[in-house]
């Protein structure tokens, strides 16, 4: 029980690292670490719900009979593809931002906007 | 034959169209066949919701695998609806698209534009028509993803920033939502919204059921721009291309709000949303603040796109107070609010759009003497404007008439009368445009033309309607009612 409820800690854990990173950090590079170790707690989630206990890998085979639920990773590999598109353009969109402002910290992004009114 | 697989080929159709797009490359060959496209969807959407309004319910199992254990596709009447306006927009867009994007999108990126936008189309109407909670979520970020595209494409490089905001929010709200389906099927065992309708009252009395319903609702509330969580919108909307703006504002949001009414109501029962968790407690004043607040802040800006844009949150405000009331005529409101709302922005938007091209700015300042440059633009924009106020003979009244009826239904006179001053402000938000185009003097004195005519075509066509839904409110508003009586498990 003790072990189960440990996978639950180790994902809110991470989801408040990255939503933290996400809010806190103003380089926009570490924003977009925060918010794939965020999308990442999300998949431990459903990867340990799928979890049956005493239950092996879910493949076809002689002398088992428990296997752990085999839907949540199929989901969560979904949900990986999506976590790698967002996170591919969105370093897309820090390369055009860096281009355009010569810069990828937040703060110095609004001066600019600012100046340019 | 073909008639049985139409809503797999609602969504199938646009996504396999969206790659050939890449292929063909050369602008107007994949100008033409995107707006082939968007005309096939919109004929398919009738169809479906014909069918739908004859024969109840239409359910599609994809690939054969009934439902609880394959994907379902399940289009009852608010569904039905919410596709036929989505697929509308995105034909009547596709002819505004050709002249404005020609202009606003360098010649290189035209096909990645139509490529995205058909993804974006796809993502949507995928959104809507499916029955299975984790396809929602697919399909989300097939259309997120294409808009943060679509958003960046704009010409200031605050287009950049906008979108790159709206990735960072979006992709927190997608998530929430995960979360919060991933608890429910961690209760359940079940992905399939109908399926999850029947088995999640045993699990009402869990701490579980309320962290899901939490997370999916927050989720689903910075998706659909519900006032505070609202802060990406108007930089969105401002720096995107003209047709991306009209585009996004008119069906984005929208379907976002679907999703909410049919988690909600559907999934989670409006009793255990309303009696156990009283959400209406904290939707109803939510909503009124947001229509304040996002009003006020309109009236103060020099930038047309985004006090548009700022309106737009006041109206999901009206939207999410119909919904807020729970009653038969609340709904009506808030579902005729989301399609009346979708055609005056959408309008909106496209006369805004037209004056680009033309002066090539957005900024109130210089649209001084506008009126008699672009008299045919303005007529349009001002028609739509009324709209917006909500004045009789347009559809802004009937949306307001009904959100007001719901509220002195449930004897909530002091709601009404709030609901009815928040126009005021519409009124001065429209005038602050009317009076610089109309009555101050042009600086310069070039001379500007009206804007091409498929641009005109389009822009009237859904001025057009929101006179004709405002006079002819049959099938708007009984598709409405049917739609809510569906929602609240009881028929008109």
């Amino acid at each position: 029980m003790t072990v189960g409820l440990l996978n639950d800690w180790a994902c809110m854990v991470l989801m408040m690292i990255g939503l933290y990173t996400v809010i806190a950090r103003p380089n926009l590079v570490k924003k977009l670490i925060g918010l794939s170790i965020f999308q990442v707690s999300v998949f431990l989630l459903y990867i340990s719900m799928g979890k049956v206990s005493g239950g092996t890998a879910p493949i076809l085979s002689e002398g088992i009979e428990v296997y752990s639920n085999p839907l949540p990773h199929v989901l969560i590999l979904t949900a990986i593809v999506v976590g790698i598109a967002t996170l591919s353009l969105g370093l897309a969109l820090v390369v055009r931002i860096g281009e355009a402002y010569d810069t990828i910290e937040e703060d110095e992004i609004i001066e600019r906007d600012l100046v340019n009114d | 034959m073909i008639d049985m697989h139409l809503p797999i080929l609602l969504i199938v159709i646009p996504l396999v169209a969206a790659p050939l797009c890449v292929l063909l490359r050369q602008k107007t060959l994949v100008w033409a066949f995107t707006s082939l496209v968007c005309l096939a969807a919109l004929c398919m959407a009738s169809m479906l919701l014909i069918r739908v309004l004859e024969e109840g319910v239409v359910s599609y199992a994809i690939g054969g695998w009934i439902a609880p254990w394959g994907i379902e596709y399940r289009v009852d009447t608010i569904n039905a609806f919410v596709l036929l306006l989505v697929s509308i927009i995105a034909a009547v867009l596709t002819f505004f698209a050709l002249p404005s994007v020609a202009d606003e999108i360098s010649g290189k990126q035209h096909y990645l534009f139509y490529t995205a936008y058909l993804l974006c189309l796809t993502g949507l109407m995928g959104i809507t028509i499916t029955g299975d909670a984790f396809n929602v979520f697919v399909f989300l970020e097939i259309s997120s993803l294409s808009s943060y595209t679509l958003i960046a494409m704009g010409r200031d490089r605050r287009a950049l920033t906008a979108s790159y905001q709206y990735l960072l929010m979006g992709t927190l709200g997608a998530t929430f939502i995960v979360i919060g389906i991933g608890l429910m099927y961690m209760m359940t065992g079940t992905l399939n919204m109908f399926d999850l309708s029947q088995r999640l009252p045993a699990m009402f009395e869990t701490r579980t059921a309320m962290v899901a319903f939490a997370f999916l609702t927050v989720g689903m509330l910075i998706k659909l721009a519900m006032f505070p969580l609202h802060m990406w919108l108007p930089n969105a909307y401002c720096y995107a291309p003209s047709v991306v703006t009209a585009f996004l504002a008119a069906t984005a949001t929208k379907v976002s709000i679907y999703v909410f009414l049919r988690f909600t109501f559907t999934v989670w029962g409006a009793e255990f949303v309303f009696e156990k968790l009283n959400l209406d407690v904290f939707l109803i004043p939510l909503s009124l603040i947001g229509i304040y607040v996002a009003s006020l802040s309109a009236i103060y800006q020099t930038n047309i796109k985004r006090l548009l844009a700022y309106s737009s949150v006041a109206q999901i405000g009206y939207m999410m107070l119909g919904i807020g009331f729970v009653s038969l005529a609340g709904l009506t409101g808030g579902i005729v609010h989301l399609f009346n709302h979708a055609l005056m922005k959408a309008a909106l938007f496209l006369a805004v759009g037209c004056v680009v091209l033309r002066l090539g700015s957005s900024d109130l300042a210089d649209w001084k003497g506008l009126g008699r440059r672009m008299p045919v633009t303005m007529a349009a924009f001002v028609l739509a404007g009324l709209s917006l106020i909500g004045v009789p003979l347009t559809v802004g009244f009937i949306s307001k008439w009904y959100l007001i009826l719901a509220a002195l239904e449930a004897g909530w006179w002091p709601i009404a009368l709030l609901a009815l001053l928040s126009s005021l402000l519409a009124v001065v938000y429209m005038w602050r445009v009317v009076e610089v185009a109309y009555f101050q003097k042009a600086d310069d004195d070039l001379n500007v033309k009206e804007a091409p005519l498929m641009m005109q075509i389009s822009m009237w066509v859904l001025t057009g309607a929101t006179v004709y839904f405002g006079i002819q409110t049959d099938l708007t508003v009984n598709v409405a009612q049917r739609a809510a009586g569906l929602l609240l498990g009881v028929m008109p």
